[in-house]
This record gives C-alpha cells, sequence and structure tokens, in this order.
C-alpha cells in the first residue's frame, strides 16, 4: 500500500527530510519544531523517539534525547503530543527510535497508535530485517506502516536485494561506517558508493543519512540519490539558535 | 558440541525466548562474520591447541578445586572453592580474552577494543593484547576510571589506549555503547572483545565457551576428590553472568545438580540503589540482546546500583535469563551490606580475600540452609585486592 511517503518520492526533485529529537530543546517543542520545519519547505520529518541508550548515534543525538528525556519525553509523551497532528502537518512523518521503546508500548499498540496519528513509516536501526520479517512485518503492514531498513557500505549487494524486496518506500543509505554526525565530509569513495548503489536500480528510492550537514554535503548525497536526510546538524543548529531560525537553517541546505 | 541441550544458544542464538542479535545494521557484517566462523575455528586442532597451552602456562590452569575446610565445618557442607582467582590478572576474565585473542588474529582482525566496569575484564584484555602485539583500545566510564584508578594504570602499563566514556551514567553500559560506537565507526580491522555472556549472538555462547573450562575442570576435580563429578550445588555470583555461565555450562543439562546464581541487591531490592536483574527487570533490549533488563515503563534503561563495580550491570546474559524464566536456575539477590560481611568472613576464615562480586556468592549462607553432606562448589572468581579500598572504608579499617 502506499502512503504520503510513496507519493513525496515519486514526486520529481530531490527530497531533504530532517530528524529532530522529540521533546527538545524543550518538552513542548515537539510541534512547533514541526511546524516550523514543513513551513521552510522540508520534505518529510523524521521524529526522534529519545532513548536513553542510543547505539547508532554520535554525541549530539545522545545530548539531545538525555535531554529530552529529562524534559519527561517518552513514548506515550509523543503519541500524546501528536494527537491531531494532521490538521496542521502534511508532509510524510516517520518515527525513528529504538526498539525496546516500541517493544515496552507494545509493538502491535505503538503501530495501532502511529496509524491513528496519521504515522507513515517507522524507522528502528536495531530491528533487524530477519526478525521484522519473522514477527513484525504483518503488524507493520496492517497498519500501513512503512518499515525503513539500513544499509551501509559493507552490506553486501545480496542482502540490498532483499532489503529491497522487503521493502515499500526508501532504502536508508547510511553514508558511512559512523554513527550520526560524522563531520568529516564526503570524499571519492563516498561518491562511488552512492553511485554503486544507484546503479543497482532498485524497486525502492534511495534516500543518503549521516554526515549531512550543509549544502554540499546535500548536493553530493543527492548526485545518484533521491534524497538526503539530516540530523545532528539540525540539532546543533537549533540548540546554538532556538526555533525561529529553523527557516535559516532549510534555506542554507535547500534554497 | 551439540546443541541438543536445551540450555545452550540455538542457531540464532535464542535461549528460549532470549538472546539473538538486535543490532543496527552497521553492526551486521561483524557480527555476521563472526557468527559464520567461530564455532569452526574454536574446534580447530590448531587453535585447541594453542589455547590450551596459553591457558596451562601462561594464564596457570587448571586452577585448584580446594576443599575450604573450616566454612564447610561452619556451615556444616562440603565446600569447594574454583579458584579462578589464581587465574594470572587475578580472574577468570583472562580465559575469554585469551580465546577471543585468538579467534581475533584467525579473523585476521589487527585492533582489539573492550568495555570494561571495574577494570578486570580492561586489564585481561589489555593482557592478551600485550602478549600478541595488537592495539587495544579500552572504553571505560569517567566514573569507574576515577575509582578504579589503579587497574586504568595497570591497562596503560599494558600497552593499552582508556578512553573514557562520558555519556549517560559513565559506568559500565555506558562503557559497553560506546565500544559499539567504535565498532560501528571500524567494521573492518577491529575486534571487539566482550567481557561477558552478554550483547548480540554469537557473543553470549562464544564467551560461554571460553569460560566452560572452569566447570570442564570442576568435573575432573571433583571426581578425584568425592568420587562424583556432580556437586549439589553450584554457586556463582551473576552481573552479566560469565564466570557463572564458566561454572555451570557442563552442568546447565546434569538436573542433579541445583544451579544458584547470586545478583547484587545493592541497598536493597525495595531501594532505587540495586543490580538485581532478575528480581527488578523485566524483557527487553540491551546492548543487541534480548534479556532481562532493567528499564522504566517506556523501555528506558535505568542505572542499576551495586558496591561491586563488575555486578553494576542492568541486564544479565540471555542464558541466565533463561534460566531462570524456566526454573532451572535459582535466582538470590544480596546486598552490599552481606556481601562485604560474607568477604570478610572468607578473609578470616579461609586466609582468601575475594573480590566484591565473588563474595556476593558466600553470602547465600544468609539465604539458604544446606544438608550436612551436601557438595557446593562456589566459583571464587576473583581476587580482592582491586577492592580493598573499598573493604578498608567499609570496614574503617
Amino acid at each position: 500500500m502506499n502512503n504520503r511517503i510513496n507519493e513525496k518520492l515519486n514526486k520529481e526533485g530531490k527530497i531533504l527530510s530532517i530528524y529532530f529529537t522529540a521533546g527538545f530543546p524543550r518538552l513542548e517543542d515537539t510541534r512547533k519544531v514541526m511546524l516550523s520545519l514543513q513551513k521552510a519547505g522540508v520534505d518529510m520529518l523524521e521524529i526522534g523517539l529519545p532513548y536513553s541508550d542510543p547505539l547508532a548515534d554520535g554525541p549530539t543525538i545522545q545530548e539531545s534525547s538525555t535531554a529530552a528525556l529529562k524534559n519527561g519525553m517518552s513514548s506515550q509523551k509523543l503519541f500524546e503530543q501528536l494527537e491531531g497532528i494532521r490538521n496542521e502537518i502534511h508532509i510524510p512523518l516517520i518515527v525513528m527510535g529504538y526498539f525496546n521503546a516500541m517493544l515496552q508500548f507494545g509493538v502491535e499498540a505503538f503501530c495501532k497508535k502511529c496509524f491513528e496519528l496519521g504515522i507513515d513509516g517507522i524507522i528502528m536501526p536495531d530491528l533487524p530485517l530477519e526478525i521484522y520479517q519473522k514477527e513484525y512485518r504483518g503488524i507493520f503492514e496492517k497498519y500501513n506502516l512503512h518499515n525503513i531498513f539500513l544499509i551501509t557500505p559493507q552490506t553486501s549487494q545480496e542482502r540490498i536485494r532483499l532489503m529491497d524486496e522487503v521493502s515499500n518506500s526508501f532504502i536508508y543509505m547510511v553514508s558511512s561506517a559512523s554513527t550520526t554526525g560524522s563531520n568529516a565530509g564526503f570524499g571519492k569513495e563516498h561518491m562511488q558508493y552512492f553511485e554503486r548503489i544507484a546503479k543497482m536500480n532498485l524497486k525502492n528510492k534511495l534516500v543518503v543519512g549521516f554526515g549531512i550537514k550543509d549544502e554540499e554535503t546535500f548536493m553530493q548525497a543527492t548526485k545518484f540519490t533521491k534524497g538526503s536526510i539530516i540530523g545532528s546538524a539540525f540539532i546543533k543548529h537549533l540548540s546554538k539558535n532556538g526555533i525561529k531560525s529553523i527557516p535559516d537553517f532549510v534555506k542554507t541546505i535547500k534554497s | 558440541m551439540k546443541r541438543k541441550n536445551p540450555y545452550l544458544a540455538d542457531e540464532a542464538g535464542f535461549y528460549g525466548k532470549f538472546g539473538g542479535a538486535f543490532i543496527p545494521e552497521m553492526l551486521y557484517p561483524n557480527i555476521e562474520n563472526l557468527k559464520q566462523h567461530y564455532i569452526k575455528i574454536i574446534e580447530e586442532d590448531s587453535f585447541q591447541k594453542e589455547l590450551n597451552n596459553l591457558l596451562k602456562d601462561y594464564v596457570g590452569r587448571p586452577t585448584p578445586l580446594y576443599f575450604a575446610e573450616r566454612m564447610s565445618e561452619k556451615y556444616a557442607a562440603k565446600i569447594y572453592l574454583k579458584r579462578e582467582d589464581l587465574c594470572h590478572t587475578g580472574a577468570h576474565k583472562i580465559n575469554n580474552t585469551i580465546g577471543q585473542i585468538l579467534l581475533a588474529k584467525r579473523l585476521g582482525k589487527k585492533r582489539i577494543i573492550a568495555e570494561t566496569g571495574a577494570g578486570q575484564h580492561g586489564v585481561a584484555t589489555a593482557t592478551a593484547c600485550a602478549l600478541m602485539g595488537m592495539e587495544c583500545i579500552i572504553y571505560m566510564g569517567a566514573v569507574d576510571i576515577k575509582r578504579q584508578a589503579p587497574n586504568v594504570s595497570r591497562m596503560k602499563m599494558l600497552g593499552a589506549k582508556v578512553i573514557p566514556a562520558n555519556s549517560g551514567s559513565k559506568t559500565l553500559k555506558d562503557a559497553t555503547n560506546e565500544a559499539i560506537r567504535d565498532w560501528i565507526s571500524n567494521p573492518e580491522n577491529t575486534h571487539y572483545i566482550i567481557g561477558s555472556v552478554v550483547g548480540p549472538h554469537p557473543y553470549p555462547d562464544l564467551v560461554a565457551r571460553f569460560q566452560a573450562i572452569i566447570s570442564k575442570e570442576t568435573k575432573a576435580q571433583l571426581l578425584e576428590k568425592e568420587g562424583r563429578e556432580n556437586p549439589d550445588y553450584v554457586i556463582a555470583c551473576v552481573g552479566g553472568g560469565s564466570n557463572a555461565a564458566g561454572l555451570y555450562y557442563h552442568y546447565l543439562d546434569q538436573k542433579d545438580v541445583q544451579i544458584i546464581a547470586v545478583e547484587a541487591a545493592g541497598k536493597g531490592i525495595l531501594t532505587n540503589k540495586s543490580a538485581a536483574t532478575t528480581a527488578l527487570g523485566k524483557e527487553g533490549i540491551i546492548h543487541g540482546s534480548k534479556t532481562l533488563l532493567m528499564q522504566n515503563p517506556d523501555g528506558q534503561i535505568t542505572e542499576p546500583y551495586s558496591i561491586s563495580a563488575g555486578l553494576d550491570y542492568p541486564g544479565i546474559g540471555p542464558m541466565h535469563a533463561h534460566l531462570f524464566e524456566s526454573g532451572r536456575a535459582k535466582f538470590v539477590s544480596i546486598t552490599d551490606e552481606n556481601a562485604m560481611l560474607a568477604g570478610l568472613e572468607l578473609s578470616k576464615t579461609e586466609g582468601i580475600i575475594p573480590a566484591i562480586e565473588t563474595a556476593h556468592a558466600f553470602a547465600i549462607f544468609k539465604e539458604m540452609k544446606f544438608k550436612k553432606d551436601d557438595v557446593l562448589v562456589f566459583n571464587l572468581s576473583g581476587r580482592g585486592d582491586k577492592d580493598l579500598q573499598t573493604y578498608i572504608d567499609y570496614f574503617e579499617f
């Protein structure tokens, strides 16, 4: 089944998706951040559900997560904050978090809630493909939620094909072997990797994340792909300059 | 090793409903590589030969199984101590690090990373790396670096680089997170030596296999002393659970052997300062494994507390979670106070100062009564030198 993510992916042009941590900088900022990002022209939002032990994240998102948890953020709280969100937000929404939070809420209850609120996709980096297929795929599909898989430069072609088969939206390409927030920029090796995967002609579009921080890295990441995701660089900007300056940040990436 | 034993990992690394590999895709190639090769490599004759030579001449195995006469008299049971405290570096941890470093070499890895809490596993890893001339990076919580300064110096002297983990509570859980993040960023040249029977499959099984030497030796030694391989009880402390896994391993499917696991109750399970995972934990995922862990209703992992840094972990290995849920093992939790008193008692009664982790196991006599001829084997998993300052402060010597 298609949903808002597919509609967006099927349109012309490159996609800019922004990840932010729910309940950060202040608990009640979640909605304000979303509205501001939509207004600034962002194409898709990844709502980060903060977790105490985010293994795939670097220091920036670890810190924003810790702060959000201290503020009182939780799965329950986030769902309360998102009540009626579809009256105001029309771009695709993805919830990104760690699987234990979903497990404790109840996988089916979590998916049902997401569906009722108008969430389109879920990214759980530590829910592996095999276990998703075996135990949870049916539940995700029942609630029309796209589960988005990550690949890295080390992922085998065979495995990418398998993920492509199981996915129905996009493949999240992790730009390099690192946690989120790497500041190194992209070189020849990265570009070759983006091109190599693009040439596989997968049925799903490719969206690149990890290490995108400015217009230059956005252009590089989207040269062979449909779009890219910015997380840490956005959170850094938000921490430093506040919600009012969100449009300025978006402008520097995609004018 | 046949897989028919219901208490060992199945093909996918599950012990009943616990275990598995809940890892970000970034770790998949490394974990898969390990999973494909570990059994084949460690069962090779040349591997076994090299490992056994090192265990014998470098680690000092077999460790004695000592009949503790005065303790036996006092508690009217036959009490045996498996003296892992006499291993090189002072604890059982080195059984695993020597095994894993040989495995890492055969996998072509050049760089070793590890996490450590109290520093025992860090020292054992640094030791193995020095022995093999490999680069060694140890992640250790910033708080633990301060409170375990002598072990930090040991690791440095052995040539390891000690990197403070500054996230979260800055203790073992966070050091483990940092080691995993390092592995994500260095997927090709690095092997991660996990120190306990925790983490994603195949680690719990891998570490248990390297610690299984403890019960293998115990069987032979007990046969010599008592004319039987199986004691009535095997008793060990459980943080992550590696020393316990080693002592239980060859007894798991021996129904006549009762398995006792001792957890750290800290200041008491009803206070907020405890590390008694089976008493306080719920099923969830920590460090890539589905197991029992201490968490809030939202699934956020809570900070454990114990006077012993080695039991200060919010989860337990999936094998132990399964032993608990299936009723195969009896879990008991022991407070700081009773552990400290038991440590003092063993020192004065047998002339052995145990690690505070280990001392928890000896407090079992406060919780359980044994019959006169019951044969008890304790894993005396580590010596107490590292804890001297804590003992001194506690008893005001």
